[in-house]
């Protein structure tokens, strides 16, 4: 089974596109825009949090508190089995939604934390030019929350981008069922699943590659 | 005129920290907060810019208004408040200059935010107040960069950058190796002479004797004595004098 031959190889390279295409077809735009609404997500959560809004306050811990104390695949099997597919929401909206509610809670705590790591006085020297508190929080709270939370939110992404994969499970043809396609039809299990593997690695090495880039960018002044 | 009025604080359920302070700040004066650690001063002058809310008193700066207590609320961001801050600028122990902007970016940061001024003409006054402090060469330079003298410096003309009528510093030079301090104390002392209103918290004594037109000594959460530095020392109260000759 770990043959390398040239059917192998032959193999490999007839599904090497096809499965790269899908990658970039599915799996990336799948995974920004599930985390472009995770982020969202998250910052309204971790304000609800810090600033104690009543009620949405509470809201916001019990949804942290399912969200990451329970399986990714399972919040995937609820959303599409038990509510979208009942109603007839497509399947990209229940992979969509599932994935940014579980970044969301992830990253929430990420982001309040950052916020929190802040020191009071900048808040406080903001206020003492009579700036409001939302312009604080974006002019001068964000941008220094930002930068601190940059390398662990280029983990969840990093993640989020890998369990995109189980999207297969709810019949999205996403990167990995891709894969399994070609698995299945040739029998090749081993060699195509290490192909699918490879091709994450590099989109999770270029993303790297990003971390590194807006790290260096933000590091002006800090 | 200004003035704080029978202003009560607590934090939590600690002790009082002000028992209903009631000071007048008289305008184009320099007045001095001075006494122990812990006796309010820090806490009175957070109070007058409203970074701490009073649990009761009234705050009333040339007609800008707060009164606390019965019940009374302000949200963070209501007007009131805002107007209260306005009018006064704040020098901070720690300087608390925002890291991510340049020094330009720090001083205009007010101006063009909250006062809406257009920012050629923000960056034109920020200039011509950076010449004022000695830091013209320094406008692209970034927080890190600078010294703490340099730092609370640039911190002052953002201070004053918003115009307020009232001047207030927390401990200024408190975080300053003395070398340093020298430069930030005669940046001070120019605002004293050109007749700011000024309201300072500070441990050098020397430094308060000097520019004071007032001084206030606190204890215990209460205004113990105010008067002329000689007023304080022939006072008579032990733990004043003791106080401002230990300090000598």
């Amino acid at each position: 089974m770990f043959d390398l031959g040239l059917r192998e190889i032959q193999l490999m390279q007839k599904a090497f596109f096809p499965m790269l295409i899908r990658g970039i077809q599915y799996t990336i735009p799948l995974s920004l825009v599930s985390f472009a609404f995770g982020i969202v997500l998250a910052v309204l959560t971790a304000l609800a949090i810090i600033n104690r809004v009543p009620v949405a306050r509470q809201i916001a811990r019990v949804y942290v508190w399912i969200f990451r104390g329970t399986p990714l695949l399972v919040q995937l099997f609820i959303v599409f089995w038990g509510i979208c597919s009942p109603l007839g929401i497509s399947k990209w909206a229940a992979a969509v939604i599932a994935f940014s509610l579980n970044v969301g809670a992830y990253a929430a705590e990420t982001i309040r934390a950052a916020i929190l790591s802040i020191p009071q006085g900048q808040w406080e020297a903001g206020y003492a030019v009579s700036m409001s508190y939302s312009k604080v929080f974006r002019r001068i709270i964000a941008p220094q929350a930002a930068k601190v939370s940059i390398p662990p939110l280029m983990n969840t992404f990093i993640s989020l981008v890998k369990d995109t994969s189980l999207a297969s499970t709810i019949m999205i043809g996403e990167m990995f069922r891709r894969a399994q396609e070609f698995a299945a039809s040739s029998f090749e299990y081993f060699w195509m699943y290490v192909e699918v593997a490879f091709i994450y690695l590099i989109f999770c090495s270029i993303l790297n590659g990003v971390q590194k880039l807006l790290e260096k960018k933000l590091r002006v002044g800090m | 005129m200004y003035l704080v009025e029978k202003i009560h604080k607590r934090f939590g359920k600690g002790p009082e920290i002000l028992k209903g302070v009631t000071l007048e700040i008289e305008p184009n004066k320099t007045t001095v907060l001075v006494g122990p650690s812990g006796s309010g001063k820090t806490t009175l002058l957070r109070c007058i810019n409203l970074l701490e809310l009073p649990d009761s008193g009234v705050v009333d700066l040339n007609g800008a208004r707060c009164e606390f207590g019965n019940g009374k609320k302000y949200g963070r961001n209501s007007t009131q408040i805002r107007d209260v801050r306005e009018k006064t600028g704040m020098v901070f122990q720690n300087f608390n200059l925002f890291p991510h902007k340049t020094v330009l970016g720090n001083i205009i940061e007010g101006p063009t935010q909250v006062l809406g001024t257009p920012k050629d003409q923000a960056v034109e006054e920020a200039r011509e107040l950076l010449r004022k402090v000695g830091l013209l060469e320094k406008e692209n330079a970034y927080p890190a960069e600078l010294s703490g003298g340099q730092q609370q410096r640039i911190a002052i003309a953002r201070a004053l950058a918003m115009k307020p009528e009232l001047l207030l510093f927390d401990e200024p030079t408190s975080a300053l190796d003395p070398e340093l301090e020298v430069e930030v104390l005669n940046l001070i002392r120019q605002l004293v002479e050109e007749k700011r209103t000024i309201v300072i918290v500070t441990h050098k004594m020397s430094f308060a004797r000097e520019i004071a037109d007032q001084m206030v000594f606190f204890c215990d959460g209460d205004i113990l004595k105010k008067g002329s530095y000689e007023e304080l020392q022939n006072s008579g109260i032990p733990r004043v004098t003791q106080f401002l000759n230990m300090l000598q």
